[in-house]
């Protein structure tokens, strides 16, 4: 087809099939449309893992009910966990990187837009994949289905003699291709921000989003290889005769703790540093003042990166490393505190004498405080090694880590969505559906995370898929299981309002938020290419100095 | 200079289009700090009446004051409930609680944890306090909604501070950290130590005391330790096949038990009971009922006790039909009695299987009745274990079971 009728054809908006639409959003390479894709494509997963979760919750309701089999629980577990990570944070995250990146720094697109296309198919075919072990993964031993060996996936429980058929396969096959999607998108992250910046945009002027995402994106390189890495291992032992995790004959099994947690830990941050992004957005813009000491955030950002890399045996203090090693651990994890610390201090500082608009984008931040501070000391008590003997492995890490991830990145993302939903569409999101939404999440989620933490403590481990009439732990159980209920049904009201919204929201027009950054200098959604002419900037927040000609921060820049 | 010339030439083009917009964005009212659109929403509700501004503004103190309430509520409602739960009665130990410690290694940690989170919890306090504050403090107001608030970049020195003061805690808290790891891990073994071998299995437990020539399973006898004359346990803790994590938590942290390796942790009771735990690393299909049941004696009730381990099964002839059955059927494949051929290691020895109150690794209690529906049908007990249906007639079922009975 000529390009000529091409154009026509995109021209001519009424007379578009939904083919023709279907065709453009397939083939396509843009930056705001792949970003879209990796978005609704992660809801879509949301709602899956959402599901799993419902199910886990369901079955661990009583002591020993029996809603599910052992077999599905676990495989229940395993699926929400790989699916919560690889198939719904990073690539909602990467999603909002790919359309926001770009914009922030005046640019008209990625680096690689091809490359970024491929990366995204990718993260796709590996999603499918996993989700075709339902019903592809009997294999030659008619055992398994969807794998069930967690999402960690321990040595030797992958191992053929422990898990037969086909479902670890597609397992790992499935985070081996997402992963090179990741390392794809973020290889061109690096190129944007590095390469694509818009005159005058020094990296020192770079809005931190596009720091924060730079940050991540190294971190991508540095923590997904160590992955591929170990499942092509796991595929040599159990394809071609290796022995590297075959531990019948002879094989290591921390070997494979090491190469996973060497990627598991970086990976957290991998997923909270583009969360605390957002948060150094949208916490300036509802507090009417520019984010309080940006040079010590993007050193922290920095340090983050950097010492996250060397934290990872802190998931391992009970395999009896010697004394030697846990302290190390403690320290490099204690010492992660340091940076993160210093971040939430300076959103402190950043709200400090502004004055705070709480529209919904901010509630959700303003949450994440809250909740990502908790998250931040119940880590300090599990880096305390002899403490951690005790509270790993139990209800009191699923906690932890749950707080990490719904109480802080979720809460984060939530912010995003409704920070950034009327650049992305034109429309505002519903403030009275977003403050229902806010307010059921946020009980929903103290009366599932706070409670959980309690069965830890009085001895339940985590991954069972019933437990012991022991006192206490039933009703406690009730509870969370009552909690994720309110969750579901606050993201059933975030779901009904991002459709009723995108028919009937008010239209946001260019700059809803009266902000400052360079996406809110042009129309929502943007059009093709974004900049019309590629703007130039001369500080931090062009469009401040646009706004204040009399007191630009160039003036100080 | 070249980048101060170009310092407003931001998107000129589409800006200008903006002030046209229904928006409205005029460049004209910037004198006194204020965006168009702003005006414009202060304009319209100045036309309304004053006292819906006012009671806006109190709806949103009592917004935000229920919600810290509300989570204030939640959080003491927890710890009330970890408070009620945690209160056992003394010999009887239901809940396998971390902070109610009945061991050195355990003690030890709940006074380390004790530490750990006031720390916290003060770090907890302030921050949260600051955070409350600024957020209630520094809301918009209708005084201040028509103006931008200072415009401040940070303050090297607050930085510094905020710097400087966690690193001096996390040296703090590494110190203990250290001590606490160092008392723990590195406890020498006093020659009066029980040594234990635990061998963790998909999905039981097995203990041997090589030093006592004792072999069984799933409930694990120790001595009772008094502080003047010491009788520690110590493990040698191994994996038959995958990944399992000893825990008790009133005795001791978890330890994993890794297959090709040999890991070590120990033990000290200090009150006579039974403890309770389970297995806690991820190992497979009945990974949740793999439980761990410790019972620790007098002196005197250990010994006794070995001394029954030792004794060769019983042979009663009455039961020989029972007998016949175990020894003829793929029983002792897996099972060892000792005293017969059936010399097998991949399930538990059943030797003074009677001595024993639980079957299947804490999952049913060992009644006749249980133990005849475990041979005949595991699954209906702990569905995936790797105990397999024997399959076996009524009769060699009833005699079967008469005769594991009989194992005392």
């Amino acid at each position: 087809m000529s390009s000529d009728v091409m154009a026509i054809q995109s021209a001519d908006v009424a007379g578009r099939s939904w083919t023709g639409v279907l065709h453009e959003w397939v083939t396509t390479v843009d930056h705001k449309r792949l970003g879209i894709l990796y978005i609704l494509y992660a809801l879509i997963f949301l709602v899956i893992g959402g599901i799993e979760a419902a199910v886990i919750r369901i079955q661990l309701m009583r002591p020993n009910n029996d809603f599910v089999s052992p077999q599905v629980f676990n495989r229940m577990f395993t699926m929400h966990g790989t699916t919560m990570i690889f198939f719904v944070t990073m690539p909602v995250l990467f999603g909002f990187a790919n359309y926001l990146v770009p914009l922030m720094i005046g640019a008209r697109d990625m680096a690689f837009p091809r490359l970024n296309a491929f990366s995204f198919w990718l993260t796709a075919l590996g999603g499918f994949l996993l989700y075709f072990s339902f019903v592809g993964g009997s294999g030659l031993y008619g055992a398994g289905n969807a794998p069930d060996v967690g999402w960690w996936a321990y040595a030797p429980l992958a191992s053929r003699a422990f898990s037969p058929g086909h479902s670890s396969d597609y397992w790992t096959i499935a985070l081996l291709v997402s992963g090179f999607g990741s390392i794809g998108t973020a290889i061109n992250i690096i190129a944007t921000v590095l390469c694509m910046r818009c005159p005058g945009m020094k990296l020192s002027r770079m809005p931190l989003l596009a720091w924060l995402n730079l940050v991540m994106s190294g971190m991508v390189l540095i923590a997904i290889t160590p992955l591929s890495a170990a499942q092509i291992m796991l595929l040599v032992d159990r394809y071609l005769g290796g022995h590297f995790f075959d531990t019948q004959a002879g094989g290591s099994a921390p070997l494979w703790m090491h190469f996973f947690w060497i990627f598991g830990h970086p990976e957290v941050y991998i997923l909270v540093i583009p969360a605390f992004a957002f948060l150094s957005e949208i916490i300036p813009v509802f507090s009417r003042k520019p984010i309080f000491g940006y040079p010590v955030m993007v050193a922290a950002t920095v340090a983050i990166g950097l010492v996250s890399t060397s934290v990872w045996a802190h998931h391992m203090f009970t395999i009896g490393m010697n004394s030697y090693a846990n302290g190390f651990f403690a320290i490099t994890t204690m010492a992660v505190g340091i940076p993160t610390g210093i971040k939430i201090f300076n959103w402190i500082g950043t709200m400090w004498g502004g004055k705070i608009q709480f529209k919904v984008p901010m509630l959700f931040c303003i949450g994440f405080l809250f909740q990502f501070l908790i998250a931040g000391l119940t880590g300090i008590m599990q880096a305390a090694v002899p403490f951690d003997w005790q509270l790993t492995l139990s209800y009191f890490v699923v906690a932890h880590f749950h707080y990490v991830i719904v109480g802080g990145i979720l809460f984060a993302l939530f912010g995003a969505f409704y920070y950034w939903y009327p650049k992305m569409t034109g429309r505002m999101l519903s403030e009275r559906l977003g403050k229902w939404h806010f307010w059921l999440f946020l009980i929903g989620f103290h009366l599932t995370f706070d409670v959980m933490h309690v069965p830890g403590l009085l001895g339940m481990p985590r991954r069972i898929y019933t437990y012991e009439p022991r006192p206490g732990w039933g009703i406690l159980n009730l509870i969370v299981s009552i909690g994720a209920l309110i969750q579901a049904i606050a993201i059933l009201v975030f779901v009904a309002n991002l459709i009723i919204s995108y028919f009937k929201g008010a239209k946001a027009g260019n700059d809803p938020w009266d902000a400052w950054t360079l996406e809110w200098s042009i129309s929502s959604p943007p059009p093709a290419y974004n900049f019309a002419t590629v703007p130039t900037v001369a500080s931090r927040r062009p469009l401040w100095d646009l706004k204040h000609p009399e007191d630009p921060d160039s003036r100080y820049d | 200079m070249l980048r101060s010339r170009c310092t407003l030439r931001v998107a000129t083009r589409r800006i200008s289009n903006s002030r046209n917009s229904p928006n409205g964005r005029t460049r004209r009212d910037f004198g006194n700090f204020q965006t168009g659109q702003q005006l414009e929403r202060n304009g319209a509700k100045r036309g309304k009446t004053k006292t819906t501004m006012t009671n806006r503004r109190k709806t949103e103190w009592k917004v935000v004051a229920a919600r810290v309430t509300g989570v204030l509520v939640i959080l003491v409602g927890a710890l009330l409930a970890a408070r009620i739960c945690v209160a056992n009665q003394p010999g009887d130990h239901p809940i396998p609680s971390i902070f109610d410690p009945r061991s050195t290694p355990a003690d030890m940690i709940k006074q380390h944890s004790h530490f750990v989170l006031t720390i916290t919890g003060l770090i907890f306090l302030v921050v949260f306090t600051l955070l409350a504050y600024t957020i209630l403090k520094f809301r918009q107001t209708t005084a201040n909604a028509d103006r931008e608030p200072a415009q401040v970049y940070g303050s090297n020195q607050i930085e510094l501070a905020w710097t400087i003061i966690p690193i001096l805690i996390v040296v703090v808290l590494f110190l203990a950290v250290a001590r606490v790891i160092h008392a723990v891990q590195d406890a020498p073994e006093p020659a009066t130590a029980v040594e234990v071998t635990a061998i963790g299995h998909q999905f039981w437990w097995e203990y041997r005391y090589p030093a006592l020539g004792v072999v069984t399973a799933n409930e694990l006898h120790v001595p009772v330790s008094d502080p003047t004359h010491p009788t520690p346990t110590f493990f040698k803790l191994l994996s038959a096949d995958t990944d399992h994590s000893f825990w008790v938590p009133q005795l001791a942290g978890k330890t994993d038990l890794i297959p090709n390796r040999v890991n070590q942790m120990w033990i000290d009771p200090h009150e006579t009971g039974l403890f309770l735990g389970q297995c806690a690393q991820y190992c497979g299909t009945q990974h949740a009922k793999m439980l761990l049941r410790v019972y620790v004696d007098s002196p005197e009730e250990f010994a006794a006790w070995v001394r029954a381990q030792r004794q060769p099964a019983n042979q009663d002839e009455k039961e020989a039909a029972g007998r016949h059955v175990f020894q003829t059927t793929a029983c002792l494949n897996c099972h060892a009695v000792g005293g017969t051929n059936g010399t097998g290691r991949f399930g538990p020895d059943l030797t003074h299987l009677m001595s024993r109150s639980t079957i299947a690794a804490g999952a049913a209690e060992n009644t006749p009745e249980r133990l005849r529906l475990w041979i005949q049908n595991p699954d209906a007990i702990k569905p995936g274990s790797l105990m397999p249906a024997m399959k076996l007639s009524d009769a060699d079922l009833d005699a079967l079971v008469r005769y594991l009975e009989t194992l005392r």
